[in-house]
């Protein structure tokens, strides 16, 4: 290996030397947490993505060191390679606050406020984003578009309105699998993912489309609507796969197993395996091995306890913490013994009445007790 | 009379074949260059002649040309950029369809600068006819050895082809052209890496504007420094403007950069005045992505100083109170035209030709045009005129490619300027469907304080 | 059977002939062109699957560039299309009449067929003939500086056109 000489970096005032070639996004997730910028097309596994989405968009103060003149507009991280010297703003940035805000309203101006029913819901960059860098509410009045319903084959359920335009799923296509055969059709704002000719992808590796897509456009179709991300067990789990590496994370509820997908790494992307590639997985991995019996188990998987997924799994450095803050603590000293007991302080419920022999359902005058 | 470097000879009778075209002088640069300059030379004397790109950005051609990279081994390619679609724009197309030998001459001198022994012409798919023109102007010229094998004895190949596009503005960005010539969707590139570095197949690449390329013909012919002479400053050289909207006169017109606006519009030599015996609101002097400007601020800058069809003199006043001179598509509005009107139709042409890549074109750009039609409508809200001005502001300079700026530009100039116009869309609603606003205050003279 | 004839077959090759080895990818807008042209003035999938495997691409690559450019009909169009731009500059000028009176003349929105397939009305944006506004496209030419009789012209012309040809 050719040694890379070592660029001085510095983003939001902290400095730190990486590799030249190295992307500002990439040097900001080697500081990580708040510093590195969202990305919602750029993924570092797939050759050619990223400088789309523009959530990533940050300010260069400086160039570099010899050429110390801020860059005029803001860049894509993604997509810009560190100088030595360079000096780069991104929360600190009231300018990039201020664009990265437009952006989650640009993205969630045609998205549909289906996330109640929406499968992805919970693991949704789109939704983090939203919440981490939006605004609330939207000043769009217009209707959203919509388009006509493809049906992608028997294991990729496609909702194109929910669809950010990422071309995540079309570099793997590309990437992954021996023919590409869905794209990007039409252009402008009616550009959709498609197929054309109504035809299911089939293709040994395309399953991993759902992994990559951030939002929920893309899913499982055979996860669909059977439980949410946040009722399930994240499981590391193995299995000697002909195919593919074989190393998945389980989605189990008790023993069943809901879903499964491949290891994501902090930042959403497939994890690699030992010799460095990314763990990809197969479709027969994906959809077809749903028994525990299918697969060896290694353990619980490593959720960020920010996500909604790890609320009250695990003890320990994952899941959360013990909160400090006990019944008693917070009742002045009390101990109530069940917070759901409120019968003993309120009259609107009699919880001797037995709902269950009830015709129909109950009404208040089941409840109030006449007075006479 | 100005002078005239490019369409000087473009009605004489017979000059889109090769013989006439010849005995004209034509093809004079290609001997010159090829037998007594090298293409060092030729890139010395582009520079020298201060030369900005005809497309738009107004970038310097000979310092474009210098930074092409010079892989051994590798292939490298000149791109003519004919995908003129930019609305007010329609100078190439006169060029092309009136004397196209003009321009076959240019690329070969260019192409023999470059190192390109395969041009290409990249023609908007619209103009169809044109095409049919300019193979047979190639086939002329290489019937005659200027191109083909060998063209004069100097042991350089070069052909040209052209191909044709298929009905997309954003394929006038280079790389989305680069794109396009590959055979795929008009996407542009991210860049860096720059086409000069990797453009088509990944070869060093120049794209320049057909008005550029034939301009490098008078160049050779008269020197880098006499060309540098005409015009006034950084605006070296003459221009074609494509003069249209409510004027007497609309056509395309050579200028050579020292007339004031006001005589580009009223004198008979140019526009010949505004139509109808109307009176002139306001213009887009350089093509729709450009900001319009009210009558007032495009005869004067804001100092009160007479402006001048050039670069500098169009910008003077920045984005505030002057404008660009673009791609020299000079789109005349007159007293009974409606502002808001007209912007939404840019709106809509943005929106159209967003090629939905990145998020604030795609989504911005449609957003845009809704409200528009909404105000234009007289069914808009006083708020709308406000978030219109947030979405331009977001889109701008936050995109891949320059459309984004190309569409937010119109919307913002035109709130900047005829701010009481929108508004009187929502307060005279009803009003404003059986009206327009007309010239209002829009020619007033504007206070131009002075300093005693 | 969507095939090229001998003759389209040359043109074919001579398109491709202009990319380097291997580029041949490059020649898909030009054949789309000549496909289109040569096969009833729309591309149908079968067409494009053709183009897609003369060219030796995958399809999806060819129904993506197909949808993308405006030029290309994914529908069946009228024998003659009339074009009519209707960006500024020709709203200026007036296209918002001309497009008004076309479709009045021959009953049909813009986007719409006559019921004899004869004629196809679109709104298009801007074709680059500002100074000659108001225009419209009619197949491979401009027709331009039009006023409500020059338009009757035209579809008289061809109207008879397509009756000497029947």
């Amino acid at each position: 290996m050719s040694e890379q000489p070592l660029f001085k970096v510095t983003i939001d005032n902290i400095t730190i030397e990486v590799p030249a070639g190295t992307t500002i996004l990439n040097a900001a997730r080697k500081i990580g947490g708040d510093v590195a910028p969202p990305a919602m097309c750029y993924y570092s596994k797939l050759q050619g993505s990223g400088g789309k989405c523009r959530t990533c968009l940050v300010e260069v103060s400086k160039g570099s060191e010899k050429d110390p003149r801020p860059m005029p507009k803001l860049v894509a991280s993604c997509r810009t390679t560190v100088m030595d010297g360079m000096e780069v703003k991104n929360i600190t940035s009231p300018k990039v606050l201020d664009a990265r805000a437009g952006v989650v309203e640009f993205l969630l101006l045609n998205h549909p406020l289906d996330c109640p029913v929406c499968d992805q819901a919970g693991e949704c960059h789109l939704q983090d984003l939203s919440y981490e860098h939006g605004k609330e509410g939207t000043r769009y009045e217009f209707q959203r578009r919509t388009f006509k319903k493809h049906n992608i084959g028997p294991y990729i359920q496609l909702h194109m309105t929910r669809c950010i335009l990422c071309y995540r799923c079309v570099f793997v296509a590309d990437q992954l699998t021996a023919k590409r055969e869905h794209g990007i059709l039409d252009r402008g704002d009616h550009s959709e993912i498609a197929t054309m000719i109504e035809k299911s992808l089939e293709s040994d590796f395309i399953g991993n489309v759902i992994d990559v897509c951030p939002v929920g456009a893309l899913t499982d179709k055979t996860f669909r609507f059977k439980n949410r991300v946040w009722f399930l067990k994240p499981m590391d789990a193995h299995r000697d796969c002909p195919t593919c590496s074989g190393k998945v994370t389980l989605w189990n509820r008790g023993d069943e197993v809901f879903r499964v997908t491949a290891r994501k790494d902090e930042w959403g992307e497939v994890e690699n395996t030992e010799d460095g590639k990314p763990a990809w997985i197969c479709n027969t991995c994906r959809f077809e091995k749903k028994q525990t019996s299918d697969w060896v188990i290694e353990g619980p998987r490593m959720i960020s306890r920010q996500s909604v997924i790890s609320q009250g799994h695990y003890a320990g450095n994952i899941g959360m913490h013990k909160p400090n803050e006990t019944f008693s603590a917070v009742h002045g000293g009390r101990q109530p013994k069940l917070m759901m007991d409120i019968h003993t302080a309120s009259e609107v419920n009699k919880p001797n009445i037995e709902l269950s022999l009830i015709n129909g359902p109950a009404h208040s005058t089941d409840f109030n007790s006449k007075k006479d | 009379m100005g002078v005239k470097l490019l369409l000087e000879k473009a009605h004489v009778e017979g000059i889109r074949s090769y013989e006439v075209y010849r005995r004209e002088g034509g093809y004079r640069s290609v001997e010159k260059a090829i037998k007594t300059m090298g293409p060092e030379a030729i890139v010395e004397e582009v520079k020298k002649s201060g030369l900005r790109g005809r497309g738009g950005a107004g970038f310097p051609a000979g310092m474009k040309w210098s930074f092409i990279a010079k892989p051994e081994g590798v292939p490298r390619h000149l791109v003519c950029n004919a995908d003129e679609s930019e609305p007010g724009t329609f100078k190439d197309r006169y060029l092309m369809e009136f004397i196209p030998h003009l321009l076959i001459e240019g690329l070969i001198v260019s192409s023999f600068a470059l190192g390109s022994n395969n041009t290409y012409i990249y023609i908007r798919g619209e103009y169809a006819w044109i095409v049919d023109i300019l193979e047979q102007a190639i086939g002329e010229a290489k019937a005659n050895g200027f191109l083909g094998k060998n063209i004069l004895g100097s042991g350089f190949d070069c052909e040209i082809h052209v191909q044709r596009g298929a009905g997309a503005y954003i394929c006038g960005e280079e790389t989305a052209l680069i794109e396009s010539l590959e055979g795929k969707r008009g996407n542009p590139r991210i860049k860096p890496p720059f086409p000069a570095i990797q453009g088509v197949w990944q070869r060093p690449t120049v794209v320049n504007n057909v008005e550029t390329l034939a301009a490098v013909v008078p160049i050779i012919n008269m020197g880098g420094e006499e060309y540098a002479k005409i015009g006034v400053g950084k605006s070296t050289g003459t221009k074609l403007m494509s003069a249209c909207g409510n004027i007497n006169k609309p056509g395309v017109y050579e200028i050579d950069m020292t007339i004031s606006v006001e005589e580009f519009i009223y004198s008979d030599e140019y526009c010949g005045g505004i139509a109808n015996g109307k009176r002139l609101k306001a213009c887009i002097p350089g093509g729709s992505s450009v900001p319009i400007l009210p009558a007032n601020l495009l005869l004067k800058t804001a100092k009160g100083e007479t402006r001048y069809m050039n670069y500098e003199s169009l910008s003077d006043g920045g984005f505030a109170t002057g404008s660009m001179m673009g791609s020299g598509g000079f789109i005349v509005l007159d007293e009974d035209q409606c502002v808001v009107k007209n912007t939404y139709t840019f709106a809509r042409f943005y929106r159209h030709e967003s090629c939905g890549q990145c998020s604030p074109c795609r989504e911005g750009t449609g957003w845009m045009e809704k409200l528009l039609y909404r105000l234009e409508k007289g069914q808009g809200k006083s708020s709308d005129i406000d978030l219109l001005w947030d979405i331009q502001r977001k889109i701008e300079g936050n995109t891949i490619c320059p459309l984004g700026d190309a569409a937010a530009w119109p919307v913002a100039a035109a709130i900047r300027h005829f701010r009481d116009e929108f508004e009187w869309h929502v307060t005279h609603a009803a009003e404003a469907q059986t009206r327009n606003f007309g010239l209002a205050h829009y020619a007033d003279p504007i206070h131009v304080p002075t300093t005693v | 059977m969507t095939k090229f004839s001998e003759t389209q077959l040359t043109e074919f090759n001579r398109l491709v002939a202009r990319y380097p080895e291997g580029k041949q990818k490059s020649a898909l807008l030009p054949v789309l062109h000549l496909a289109q042209d040569s096969f009833g003035g729309w591309l149908s999938s079968e067409t494009m699957d053709y183009v897609a495997e003369l060219l030796r691409i995958a399809p999806i690559e060819v129904y993506e560039v197909a949808t993308f450019y405006s030029m290309y009909n994914l529908k069946p169009v009228g024998k003659y299309m009339f074009e009519v731009c209707q960006t500024g500059p020709c709203m200026l000028r007036g296209s918002d009449d001309i497009v008004a009176y076309i479709g009045e003349k021959l009953s049909i929105k813009p986007g719409e067929t006559t019921a004899d397939g004869l004629f196809t009305l679109k709104t298009v944006e801007c074709l680059g003939a500002c100074g000659y506004a108001p225009m419209m496209q009619l197949g491979k030419h401009y027709r331009e500086h039009l006023t409500k009789e020059k338009v009757d012209a035209i579809i008289d012309e061809c109207r008879k056109t397509a009756a000497a040809n029947n």
